[in-house]
């Protein structure tokens, strides 16, 4: 099963538990640094499995419980894998009242996708935010890491389509 | 570093600056930043390049420069052979128009004959900066860029003149109040940290920004980082800390990357660190990114957070000035709060209370966001009327529409109507008439908005976001959105109205935290000066917006037939 030393790599011998554990040698092992290390494991394997969130509490030692519950309290952190692209709908006052809500409902029309859901094909998450500070380029919306403002609905939907027929 | 050593450095870079023809500032915040303005800095960088221009222009990343929605923004000051400097601000810039831009313009000496924005129009002529003053002059990545233009000059000034007391005095005397949104005495709370008994202080400044349609903390961050840190470690100094944290949301990668680079310069250069200008004064500052919660704002949750645990709210007294941090007194300010405290130190107490009202001192800046003309980051002096704000600054409601509610305050906010405009906006006025300050967030809404649709909205946020701890909150905000869901879908009657307000009398009063006590402002403001479009979702089954599309057949002649689902 799982390695008992929080440092001492990973018994499958994926090296990002060796980067995981060099981001926890940079916080000296330290409890309050739980979102810092939630963060870097996410970064490393795009969503926070079981096994990534044992391995974190035995290194920061703590109990499951308390990891699980805060990598569950916060928005940002995701248990569930993702798709290979990320867009990023913000429905923010400022994006709901220029017509981000029309962005979605295309999304799930022509790609039948919904918020936090991801694509049959597994290509294409579709998330929410609320607010990602471009307001006065509403509306906005973030391809994977990209921020893009005033889109418009055909814009997006040209935008998925590419990503689900790249090969 | 020591005075001179910083003298030293001014100097050389604005030598440097003077041997430069022309100053090209690009907009690099994140409005214009998502409109392509990266591409657009590259393309004159190499321009330049290639047209052996860079001895005589310089091209530079700079915070936002007000008019997002016009972005790209690429700010040109050109001097000219009288000494005298000549700015042209460019609007909508893109990859080939920098090209032209460089061969014309910088090469060339003539500016481009359109494109430009008019530069005495009211949405620039009307603002007074103070927390923007750094944008489109300081270079954030650059600390010299910085430096020339006063950054940290008041922390020297502070730690070589002035007693920690003297700092509390002059930031009493300012009438500086907390931009997080309450509006708190900034001086007060920090002489109350000062006084607080204790071997260890800790200064947090709390960059959450989780209003949706607020960017100014945002703007700040990244347009000019330092401004904030400097603010950060002199108030270190006033109350006794050695050590600060910026909690930052995770939203917001830019500012982290930006507050990084700053933070490894100023250390560099001793001005964060051990004796800080060869005083006795110690001050480090660490980063601390949020994971997407809003309630992490509230200053209680937000501590628990930096704690590494779920961010939940707990009773105050007692209140982190007393026993905050790890029990530590702590010192909990606003971005905005902070980039003011420079400018006070600066020009003393008594000239930043020169500007403002009465009881709202300084500027404020407001994110203008919605159905309005102009979009974006306007500084204006406390007490500028929301017509000014609106109609003069932010040009009126496009496409011909009527103005028909301004929201400020975020979610803990209220819809301000027409007839009352010409209300000066401060703290105590915006309370008066059922509204909120916040952080600075405005949203204009035109006729096309429905106010019982917005109210919803407002209501689904806080229902998504309340952490869950408090009963009232917890089972009143989805409470109180399913009853105005059943409003939008025309299915509520007068007693679901009056149910509503019940339940939002409620949840003020017996919440734990300002989410839950917020929570049902946007309803009773809108239920206060729009009940009549409530009534027509409840009596006549329409929405005289026209955004609501119940799934109920509309039973009155007002609803467009097309409009009725099947
Ligand atoms: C639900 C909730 C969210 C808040 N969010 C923020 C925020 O994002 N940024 C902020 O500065 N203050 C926020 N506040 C206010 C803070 O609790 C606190 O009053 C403020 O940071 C104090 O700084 P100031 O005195 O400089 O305004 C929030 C309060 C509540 C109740
Ligand atoms: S009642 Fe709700 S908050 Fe309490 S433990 Fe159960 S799920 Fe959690
Ligand atoms: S009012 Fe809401 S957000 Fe605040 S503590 Fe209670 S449940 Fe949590
Ligand atoms: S509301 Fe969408 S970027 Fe702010
Ligand atoms: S982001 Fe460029 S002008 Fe605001």
């Amino acid at each position: 099963m799982s390695d008992p030393g929080g440092s001492a790599g990973h018994p499958s011998g994926d090296k990002r538990f060796k980067m995981l554990d060099a981001a926890l040698r940079r916080q000296q092992y330290q409890s309050d640094a739980l979102l810092e290390i939630l963060h870097a494991a996410q970064e490393l394997f795009g969503f926070l499995s079981d096994d990534v969130l044992t391995y974190v509490g035995r290194g920061l030692k703590l109990p499951l419980s308390r990891v699980y519950g805060v990598a569950t309290f916060y928005n940002l952190f995701t248990l569930e894998p993702k798709g290979a692209h990320t867009c990023t709908v913000c429905l923010g006052t400022a994006c709901y009242v220029k017509g981000a809500g029309d962005i979605l409902q295309g999304l799930t029309e022509a790609h039948g996708v919904k918020a936090g859901g991801t694509t049959a094909d597994g290509q294409v998450s579709v998330v929410v935010a609320r607010c990602v500070g471009a307001c006065g380029a509403a509306p906005a919306v973030v391809f994977d890491h990209q921020l893009t403002g005033q889109q418009t609905r055909a814009a997006v939907l040209e935008r998925v389509k590419a990503w689900r027929s790249a090969p | 570093m020591n005075a001179e050593e910083l003298q030293e450095i001014v100097e050389r870079e604005l030598a440097r600056q003077e041997t430069r023809r022309h100053r090209v500032a690009v907009c690099t915040a994140a409005g214009c930043l998502s409109l392509g303005s990266d591409r657009v800095k590259a393309a004159l960088v190499r321009g330049v390049e290639e047209a052996q221009l860079a001895d005589e222009v310089e091209v530079f990343g700079t915070g936002c420069l007000g008019l997002c929605e016009a972005g790209a923004l690429v700010q040109v000051d050109s001097r000219q052979a009288d000494g005298h400097v000549c700015r042209c601000l460019y609007e909508k810039v893109t990859e080939a128009r920098a090209v032209e831009l460089v061969r014309q313009h910088l090469a060339g000496g003539a500016p481009l004959p359109s494109g430009q924005l008019p530069l005495d129009d009211p949405f620039f002529a009307r603002q007074h900066r103070v927390v923007l003053q750094g944008s489109g002059v300081r270079d954030p990545e650059r600390l010299e860029s910085c430096l020339a233009a006063g950054a940290y000059q008041s922390l020297q000034k502070a730690l070589t003149e002035l007693t920690p007391t003297d700092v509390i005095a002059e930031i009493t005397a300012s009438g500086l109040r907390g931009r997080g949104g309450g509006g708190y005495p900034t001086g007060l709370k920090w002489s109350t940290v000062h006084k607080a008994s204790g071997p260890k202080k800790v200064v947090i400044c709390n960059a959450d920004e989780g209003d949706p349609g607020a960017f100014m903390d945002r703007s700040v961050l990244e347009g000019d980082p330092h401004r904030v840190l400097e603010g950060m470690a002199i108030a270190g100094y006033a109350v006794g800390a050695e050590q600060g944290f910026v909690y930052v949301r995770g939203e917001y990668p830019l500012a982290i990357d930006r507050l990084k680079v700053a933070l490894k310069q100023a250390e560099r250069l001793q001005l964060l660190g051990n004796r800080i200008f060869e005083t006795g004064f110690n001050f480090r500052i660490d980063l601390r990114i949020g994971a997407g919660a809003f309630v992490c704002g509230e200053e209680t949750a937000l501590i628990a957070s930096v704690e590494g645990r779920r961010g939940t709210p707990r009773p105050r007294p007692p209140y982190p000035a007393v026993s905050g941090l790890w029990g530590l007194p702590t010192l909990i300010n606003n971005v905005e709060t902070f980039a003011n405290v420079a400018e006070v130190i600066r020009g003393g107490g008594a000239a930043f209370a020169a500007v403002g009202t009465e009881r709202s001192k300084g500027t404020k800046v407001f994110a203008l966001a919605g159905k309005i003309a102009r979009t974006g980051l306007v500084e204006v002096p406390m007490g500028t009327t929301l017509r000014e704000i609106v109609f003069d600054i932010g040009g009126g409601i496009p496409d011909g529409k009527a103005f028909k509610a301004a929201q400020t305050g975020g979610p803990s906010g209220g819809c301000i109507p027409a007839q009352h405009l010409d209300l000066p906006v401060d703290y105590e006025s915006l309370v008066q008439v059922g509204s909120f300050m916040g952080s600075g967030g405005l949203i204009v809404m035109d006729e096309t908005s429905c106010m019982v649709d917005v109210a919803a909205f407002f209501m689904e946020f806080c229902r998504d976001e309340s952490c869950g701890k408090c009963v009232p909150c917890r089972a009143g905000t989805v409470q109180m959105h399913s009853l105005l869901q059943k409003l939008t879908h025309f299915e509520g009657s007068e007693a679901d109205v009056a149910q509503l307000e019940e339940l939002a009398e409620l949840l003020k009063a017996t919440s734990l935290c300002g989410l839950g006590q917020g929570a049902p402002n946007p309803v009773l403001s809108t239920l206060r000066y729009f009940r009549d479009e409530y009534l027509a979702h409840v009596r006549e089954k329409r929405c005289p917006a026209g955004v609501c599309k119940g799934s109920a057949p509309a039973a009155s002649a007002g609803a467009p037939a097309a409009e009725v689902s099947p």
